[in-house]
């Protein structure tokens, strides 16, 4: 009965019952109770964007020093105005936003693939691995991340790189994750469907990749989303100390030269103010967007009904 | 010829050292055997601290003895070599209590039933494997067209149990390992699952081992039972014999507490204890603080099994002047369609 | 473990009182909730109509989604959004307690009506102590005793559920699972309510205890005097403990009738196939279930909610919603074919 051609048709509907169609649709449909993902997702894809979008409306070379009159309130034709080393600003913004995302982004990216995997095999296997890797990783936690940071940036002779920037907060970026997502782990590890599994033969690496790993995405979705905000922080911390790419119009290097030029008490406000309302853009998105992934990593709220 | 899965005296103690008095005794000294050739239903019944959960734990090799062995095929289960493992895995399956949390809510329910057959080498081409698949479900009586492609949530409890069985058929076992799979499904939708139990026994040979609290699921599906309490066997046998005649005053409070569904049939209340709150000596009857027909030597000393019937045995010394069962004459004593039952 | 004996059976006042008319202490009229969901409103519960006599232990059984957890919590007023109440009335002898404020819902909380909840037992704090918990129901009702008085009262309720006074100061994780739930019983009759839900008291309980259970309850019920409401799914239980059983299914209340009643003459079909579909003691190896699955509350059959696993369906039950009838006094069917 079950081998005829129509037993073969019925197991090929099966197969792919609608795998991708009904992802994208339930996907859409989601988004449409899950405004503060959406909103938080587009606010981060715009800020990341604005170079590419901004190229169009202005030149991204006046983002350099020497390019335009220094010190300029905004008018039409600078719309940000300019700062004393002669940038115009609208164009440092639109420049150095995305590099500054950027180096969030790749360390936070960093951090929690590697604190993921070491919080994986950690929770999984447990015993002496376990304990060693927990161990680090609680020692490294104590270890006041910004001194050590400061202290790996003085040393790389010549000023960082913003990829450079990038590898150093990384560096430490996996630290929390990995505590994190091990507690996670810990709880999915005793759950019945991982003791079925491998009475079927799973061995366990594959058990970490197919039954634990798909229940945890939105988490590390969430993960991601903090470690990327911490990553932005670290970077900014570093370059308004000084210890930044000097020519590059980051945000954390522009609150550096604000600084420098104390530009707050001489009144040149449309210098300090655009960096502070795009940080707090930049925040508020990732904060919606840990608001709305906290939703999904709710199982309560999850697949219901 | 040697058992399939053995337990030989096994022990398993909780807390506390060999000599420390704060340590629980989940398990004491119980023997049983399932051996290949004959499939039958063994029930074992017990209620929440008899030790039936950890009984399960041990058969499966979840968990080790603290004196004593689990064997498979005569081997102990904490030295197979990974061949032998892989066909322990292949011999014993499971089907847990729960059955929604043994599905991971990522997947559709196909994946419970696909992932055995992948990992353990099953089928050799994709038709054979949905073919294995659809068989399976039909045998438990679920239409693959209205289970396959859903998710778990999708199914009612009875139907995700159900679909547990059919994934335990498509490993082939010898065993399987029932660890109360219908107490948290609706009345109603029991005897479908039970019935879907017992029919793979007929049909497929496969012996079954049925651990519940539930006297009446017990009595339905089982050849056998064994009577759990506080660790040790209180009585086994025939389910009719045990069920329907009980021996011990035990599996007597038990049968009295089942509530039945006619209300001209009520409880028979708990009969006093007839002597209650005296001292229990080193060794003693677990039963004696209950028990209504106490006496003082039920306080002095462990009853061991009385063969009572050719067909049931009562650890009480109500029925010292039956001949006791002692470890190693068991062999063929209790011996009804396969489990063998000892002290 | 402390030992727990159990004073003996208090009468039972079964058999001959279900057809005298007895005062209502409460009373739901054509009550329906629905569940909002983005595929549209869950029927949970629809048109339930029945009394709840005065001293009467009332059952409500049905299967898992029938409605009858939602219905007890409904009574309450504890159900939330996207929970709603879509129409119908529940008279709390003369309050109809779905127009009363939230406030005043909260004073006849255990004053009046008392919920013992599934899994109760665990919702006990870990971190308090027995006796400081039971006074917690007692002081939020505005009741102030000095700390003798308060001690002697919490002594008197747990003797009443067979409990002895050294529970009061111990934890809730020194104790079994039989005797926590003992102590959620105290807590509920602490106030004398008028009535007692009690929603699936003893599933998490072995029968043993489980059956002294019920008898502890039944003996505070009559003591105290009140009514209790029994929700669960185990015809069994029901056939030991209450006076008159409604049957649930899908939402909506197919049968009640007093409880002898239901089982020697089940006259909806449901209710037969259920009683026939139970395993027990006398019968071995008959696995009869009920063929088919309930109904989507999504999507809710037709005319008469069963009519798609019934064997007597006809045109009519497709069409026609069969109202709830007394076909004799005391007993009410919704069937187009009950006589």
């Amino acid at each position: 009965m079950a081998t005829t051609v129509e037993g073969g048709a019925r197991r090929a509907r099966y197969a792919d019952q609608g795998n991708w169609r009904d992802g994208l649709d339930s996907v859409l449909q989601y988004c449409r109770r899950n405004p503060s993902l959406v909103i938080g997702l587009v606010i981060f894809l715009l800020l990341f964007l604005s170079s590419t979008i901004g190229a169009f409306f202005v030149d991204l070379e006046n983002a350099r020093p020497i390019s335009v009159k220094p010190l300029q309130p905004p008018s039409w034709e600078m719309p940000f105005g300019s700062d004393k080393q002669g940038r115009d600003l609208l164009a440092v913004m639109v420049a150095g936003t995305p590099l500054t995302l950027r180096i969030g982004l790749i360390a936070g990216i960093m951090g929690v693939s590697f604190g993921g995997l070491i919080a994986f095999v950690s929770a999984y296997y447990g015993g002496w691995l376990d304990a060693l890797l927990r161990g680090i990783v609680d020692v490294g936690l104590t270890i006041p991340g910004l001194m050590v940071l400061i202290v790996v940036a003085m040393m790389v002779p010549g000023g960082l790189s913003v990829e450079q920037m990038a590898l150093v907060v990384a560096s430490l970026a996996w630290l929390y994750p990995a505590r994190t997502i091990r507690a996670q782990v810990l709880t999915i590890r005793e759950r019945s469907y991982i003791q079925v599994a491998r009475l079927s033969g799973m061995p366990g690496r594959m058990i970490i990749l197919k039954e634990i790993l798909p229940n945890l995405l939105p988490y590390l979705a969430a993960s991601l989303v903090g470690s990327i905000s911490a990553a932005v922080l670290a970077s900014i911390g570093l370059e308004v100390l000084g210890l930044g790419p000097m020519d590059a119009p980051t945000i954390g290097m522009t609150l550096f030269w604000i600084n420098y030029n104390a530009a707050v008490i001489n009144g040149w406000w449309w210098w300090w103010l655009p960096p502070i309302v795009v940080i707090g853009l930049l925040f508020i998105s990732l904060f919606l967007m840990s608001v709305g992934l906290d939703e999904i990593a709710n199982p309560r709220i999850r697949r219901s009904i | 010829m040697t058992p399939l899965l053995e337990a030989r005296h096994v022990t398993k103690r909780f807390g506390g050292g060999l000599f420390d008095r704060t340590s629980t005794v989940a398990l004491d000294d119980f023997s049983m055997a399932i051996a290949g050739d004959a499939p039958s239903i063994t029930a074992i019944v017990g209620e929440s601290g008899s030790g039936k959960t950890t009984l399960a734990r041990l058969l499966l090799g979840l968990t080790a003895p603290s004196q004593g062995s689990v064997l498979y095929k005569g081997k102990d289960l904490r030295k197979l070599s990974s061949d032998e493992s892989r066909g322990f895995l292949n011999d014993v399956q499971v089907i847990f209590q729960d059955p929604f949390e043994v599905y991971n809510p990522f997947y559709r329910v196909d994946h419970v039933l696909t992932t055995p057959i992948d990992y353990m080498h099953l089928a050799k081409s994709r038709a054979e494997k949905w073919t294995l698949i659809e068989q399976a479900l039909e045998t438990v009586g679920l239409r693959p067209e209205e289970t396959l492609g859903r998710y778990p949530h999708q199914l009612s409890g009875g139907q995700r149990q159900r679909v547990m069985v059919a994934r335990a058929l498509i490993l082939k076992p010898r065993i399987i390992l029932a660890d109360e799979p219908v107490s948290m499904i609706d009345a109603s939708l029991r005897a479908t699952v039970l019935g879907s139990l017992q029919k793979i026994k007929d049909e497929f040979g496969i012996s079954i081992i049925y651990i519940t609290h539930d006297l009446t699921t017990a009595y339905q599906i089982g050849d056998n039972i064994i009577v759990l309490y506080r660790g040790g066997v209180a009585e086994a046998g025939s389910v009719d014999l045990v069920v329907r005649t009980p021996n011990h005053p035990y599996t007597r409070l038990l049968v009295g507490s089942i509530p039945v569904a006619n209300p001209d049939q009520p409880w028979t209340p708990e009969a006093a204890a007839a002597l209650p709150n005296q001292k229990r000596g080193r060794t003693s009857c677990k039963f004696a603080d209950r028990c209504p027909s106490a006496m003082a030597k039920c306080l002095e000393q462990t009853p061991p099994l009385y063969q009572t019937d050719p067909h049931r045995a009562a650890a009480c010394f109500l029925y010292e002047d039956a001949p006791v069962l002692n470890n190693e004459a068991m062999d063929n004593v209790l011996r009804v369609n396969g489990a063998v039952v000892a002290g | 473990m402390i030992a727990n004996h159990l004073p003996t059976i208090v009468s039972d006042q079964r058999s001959g009182r279900a057809n005298e008319p007895r005062p209502d202490v409460l009373r739901l009229e054509h009550l329906s909730v629905y569940y909002d969901t983005p595929r549209g409103p869950v029927h949970a519960v629809e048109d339930v109509t029945f009394s709840l006599h005065a001293q009467e232990r009332f059952g409500l059984v049905g299967e898992s989604g029938s409605g009858k957890s939602s219905m007890a919590l409904t009574i309450m007023r504890l159900i939330k959004p996207p929970a709603r109440v879509v129409a119908g009335t529940i008279w709390l002898e003369t309050t109809n307690l779905l127009t009363l404020s939230e406030t005043q819902m909260k004073h006849l909380r255990l004053a009046e009506i008392a919920l013992v909840a599934q899994g109760s037992m665990n919702s006990l704090n870990p971190v308090m102590r027995i006796r400081n918990q039971m006074a917690l129901g007692l002081t939020d009702h505005g009741i102030k005793l000095t700390k003798s008085e308060m001690d002697e009262k919490v002594t008197s309720l747990l003797a009443q559920v067979g409990l002895p006074p050294q529970v009061a100061s111990m934890y809730p994780h020194e104790l079994s699972g039989g005797m926590k739930q003992r102590v959620v019983i105290a807590i509920a009759i602490s106030l004398s309510p008028k009535v007692i839900i009690a929603d699936e008291p003893t599933s998490a309980l072995d029968v043993v205890v489980q059956r002294q259970i019920m008898e502890t309850f039944k003996n505070v019920q009559a003591e105290i005097g009140a009514s209790v409401i029994l929700v669960g799914h185990d015809m069994g239980l029901m056939a030991q403990f209450v006076q008159r059983l409604g049957v649930m299914y899908a939402g909506r209340l197919l049968e009640i009738s007093p409880v002898r009643e239901i089982f020697s003459q089940p006259r909806h079909p449901y209710t037969q196939m259920l009683i026939s579909s139970l395993p027990s003691t006398e019968t071995k190896g008959h696995f009869t279930g009920i063929p088919g699955l309930p109904p989507s509350l999504l999507n809710v059959p037709s005319g008469c909610v069963f009519h798609p696993r019934c064997p007597l369906a006809a045109d009519r039950c497709r069409a026609e919603v069969p109202q709830l009838r007394e076909v004799q006094p005391g007993t009410w069917v919704s069937c187009h074919f009950a006589s």
